[in-house]
């Protein structure tokens, strides 16, 4: 997928003004969060679940190179194959031969944010094999050669009247704009693919290493249908994803679909192990999971280790005031929101992906929610320092700060300057009190006015309150 | 397991060498992050013993409750998820409540799973309505298809199935109407409970043994807010999840 991060701010700007956008993120911004507010509400143990989500992960990170061989043997035994990708590059090449293997034509998807990653898509159809996404958000989107721009709610930028006429021009069908009927459409539309695909590429939310097991967890049921009737399933899914056994799975599964659409339980939960046994009437005959990594591998032992720890709920972007106000395409890459913010500068690198780390308020709200507590505002800030110290920001924002740092290592120097610019800035104001212009601030006062600030410093305040004993 | 004894199990492709040479980065980039080595035993133990104790994590005071109580929040679980609820004396009741349902909803047609209990029961009500039962896969296009259930899960209101010989997967997905099973008995608390009892059903006291191919966890029909965000009920599984509860 083509990197637009660097353009983060024009593309925030136009999201701003995109009334139908604006219109979506309305409704997300009340959907998810009362939904996941209730279903917590529900779940009396929900902060002790959260605390032992994080242990765990922890414990899982710490040790992860066993887990990930014990997948592995447990894979194998079962019949399955594993393979290793370092890079998108490799996990393409690999997916692609095994398609070639089976000469495969048609290949059937459910939702993997993974492939996303890595431009699976794109990778499989210059080499001939169609890729079918069967998810009905991603659907839509290939249908319109869009991208997600939500990791749990692909299309959710787009409007009905958007899906209406995607279908009435690819499904030679009268148009309609009825949702039940559009996806009564791509039911029957879809069924035929399920049916004559030689190859199902799936997600997995998390790998079993007791079992050897992956594990799906969706609503639809494409998924399910992907995976089961061709002849060849390929799971495609990352390192981090392991946990140790079924309980441990468990525990996560109480988390993720709460802190996702708030639901109590997503409605398919699907464990596969292995291809189809003997006396099986169905399933697939051949099993791969391919083990992506990624940079995912270098963030072990680093201060990022944390972010390994995230279970894709979408809860941080679904509460974060700047995904609210601009939405996912506005990030310019596959990983929207918090979560995207400290991941795709680690994927792409901080010389394209510096924009988003600071892309943020530190309002904190999307740590307040996350389901294995992931300090995601000190993450963005470590990426924040290593920008600086690359000299990669701004050079305005550089001086800025370079002049900053240069005045409150002079205290007696900070202290007469904050005494001058509050003088100024307070006559400037005159008797409204605020300030609708001010230099270098044009970001905050072309939208709002400037309050003019109180008439004594804080370290004037301070002395006078020292003086007078007053401590209250 | 060596590196050698896995790759010689791998399928001979041109990408072999491209996951070998990824495999070994992998591993050396975790284990110099965690400054670790391989032949750690402690970190070895600790691993090992997690496997093998298989230990519940914090399982929530709803799902422990008396059997009574958990068979009524079952119900009530499952019904908030918008399955549909059928109530029986016991499993010879089956045949005629089938019959009730398929005929309310003009469906002509129930492709079945074979197992033993099903095959066993007598049939002649569904004959009598001209309602062709066959025991096979799922095919696009199905109505309606039957099927047992392995446990209900009070928690959720989740009926947890898994696929064997008897018991394609394919019946709970491609059909419009999944109609299901499920004997009281086989209502458990938690998740935990249900994992359980299929080790047992599956491993014994062997643990070499392994879980069936599909394990499929269901909670309601299948669903979609992907157009507006508008909560749509049948997406590409069944657009019906009918539980026959057997009180038996």
């Amino acid at each position: 997928m083509q990197i637009n991060t660097p353009f983060f701010k024009q593309r925030a700007h136009d999201a701003l003004h995109d009334e139908n956008l604006q219109t979506a993120l309305a409704k997300l911004k009340t959907g998810f969060p009362e939904k996941r507010a209730i279903a917590v509400e529900r779940m009396p143990e929900f902060e002790a679940l959260r605390n032992q989500g994080r242990d765990l992960k922890n414990h899982i990170m710490e040790h992860l190179d066993l887990y990930l061989e014990q997948f592995e043997t447990k894979v194998i035994e079962n019949g399955g194959h594993v393979h290793w990708a370092r890079t998108a590059e490799d996990a393409n090449q690999i997916i692609l031969d095994i398609c070639q293997q089976v000469d495969a034509k048609t290949v059937t998807k459910g939702k993997s944010m993974v492939t996303e990653e890595i431009g699976l898509n794109d990778f499989l159809e210059q080499n001939g094999v169609q890729p079918v996404e069967t998810d009905l958000g991603e659907y839509i989107l290939q249908l319109r050669q869009d991208h997600p721009s939500h990791i749990i709610a692909p299309a959710i930028h787009l409007n009905l009247e958007d899906v209406s006429e995607a279908f009435h021009a690819h499904h030679n069908r009268p148009k309609s704009s009825d949702p039940a009927v559009l996806m009564q459409e791509a039911r029957e539309v879809l069924r035929e693919k399920f049916v004559a695909a030689d190859v199902g590429i799936t997600g997995a939310n998390f790998c079993v290493a007791e079992t050897g097991s992956t594990i799906i967890v969706t609503n639809e049921g494409n998924g399910d249908l992907t995976q089961t009737l061709p002849k060849t399933h390929i799971v495609v899914t990352s390192i981090e994803k392991v946990v140790p056994t079924l309980e441990d799975m468990t525990l996560f599964l109480r988390l993720l679909a709460r802190s996702a659409t708030g639901q109590e339980f997503s409605v398919y939960n699907t464990l596969s192990t292995g291809p189809r046994r003997e006396g099986d009437q169905d399933g697939p005959e051949n099993f791969h999971v391919v083990l992506v990594d990624n940079g995912r591998s270098e963030m072990i032992g680093t201060e990022f280790q944390e972010m390994l720890r995230c279970i894709r709920c979408s809860a941080c972007m679904n509460h974060c005031p700047v995904y609210g106000a601009v939405g996912g395409h506005s990030y310019g890459w596959v990983y929207p929101g918090p979560m995207g913010s400290v991941l795709t500068p680690q994927m792409i690198g901080i010389e394209q992906g510096g924009m988003l780390p600071n892309a943020s308020t530190f309002c904190g709200k999307c740590e307040s929610v996350c389901p294995v507590k992931i300090p995601l505002p000190k993450l963005m800030r470590h990426w924040r320092e290593d920008e600086f110290q690359k000299h990669l920001q701004p050079k305005a924002a550089r001086y800025g700060l370079a002049s900053w740092a240069f005045l409150v290592k002079r205290p007696a120097l900070y202290r007469c300057f904050t005494r001058l610019s509050n003088w100024l800035m307070r006559s400037w104001a005159g008797k409204k009190g605020r300030l609708s212009k001010l230099p270098l601030a044009s970001g905050w006062t072309d939208w709002r006015d400037m309050p003019a600030p109180q008439s004594q410093t804080f370290m004037q305040a301070w002395k006078q309150q020292q003086k007078t004993g007053d401590r209250s | 397991m060596s590196t050698d004894s896995i790759n010689a199990q791998q399928p001979t492709m041109h990408s072999n060498k491209r996951s070998q040479t990824s495999r070994r980065d992998i591993f050396n980039n975790i284990r110099r992050g965690l400054k670790a080595d391989s032949v750690d035993t402690q970190r070895q133990q600790r691993v090992t013993n997690r496997l093998s104790a298989k230990a519940d994590n914090l399982i929530p005071a709803r799902s422990q409750l008396p059997v009574a109580e958990q068979v009524a929040l079952f119900k009530t679980m499952a019904i908030e998820a918008a399955a549909e609820l059928i109530e029986l004396d016991n499993i010879e009741q089956l045949p005629q409540a089938c019959c009730d349902w398929l005929t309310q909803h003009q469906c002509k047609q129930l492709i079945s799973a074979s197992t033993p209990v099903l095959r066993d029961l007598d049939w002649e009500p569904l004959t009598q309505q001209q309602i062709n039962r066959t025991e096979r896969v799922a095919q696009a296009g199905d109505i309606a298809s039957l099927t047992t259930s392995f446990a209900g899960i009070a928690e959720t209101g989740t009926l947890m199935l898994h696929s064997n010989a008897h018991s394609p997967t394919t019946l709970n997905f491609l059909p419009d109407n999944h109609l299901v099973v499920l004997h009281r008995s086989a209502i458990v608390g938690s998740y935990e409970e249900a994992w359980k009892k299929l080790r047992q059903q599956c491993f014994g006291d062997n643990p070499d043994q392994q879980l069936p191919r599909t394990v499929n966890m269901i909670t309601g029909p299948s669903r979609s807010a992907d157009i507006e965000q508008t909560l749509q009920m049948g997406a590409h599984g069944p657009k019906a999840l009918i539980i026959f509860l057997i009180n038996d």
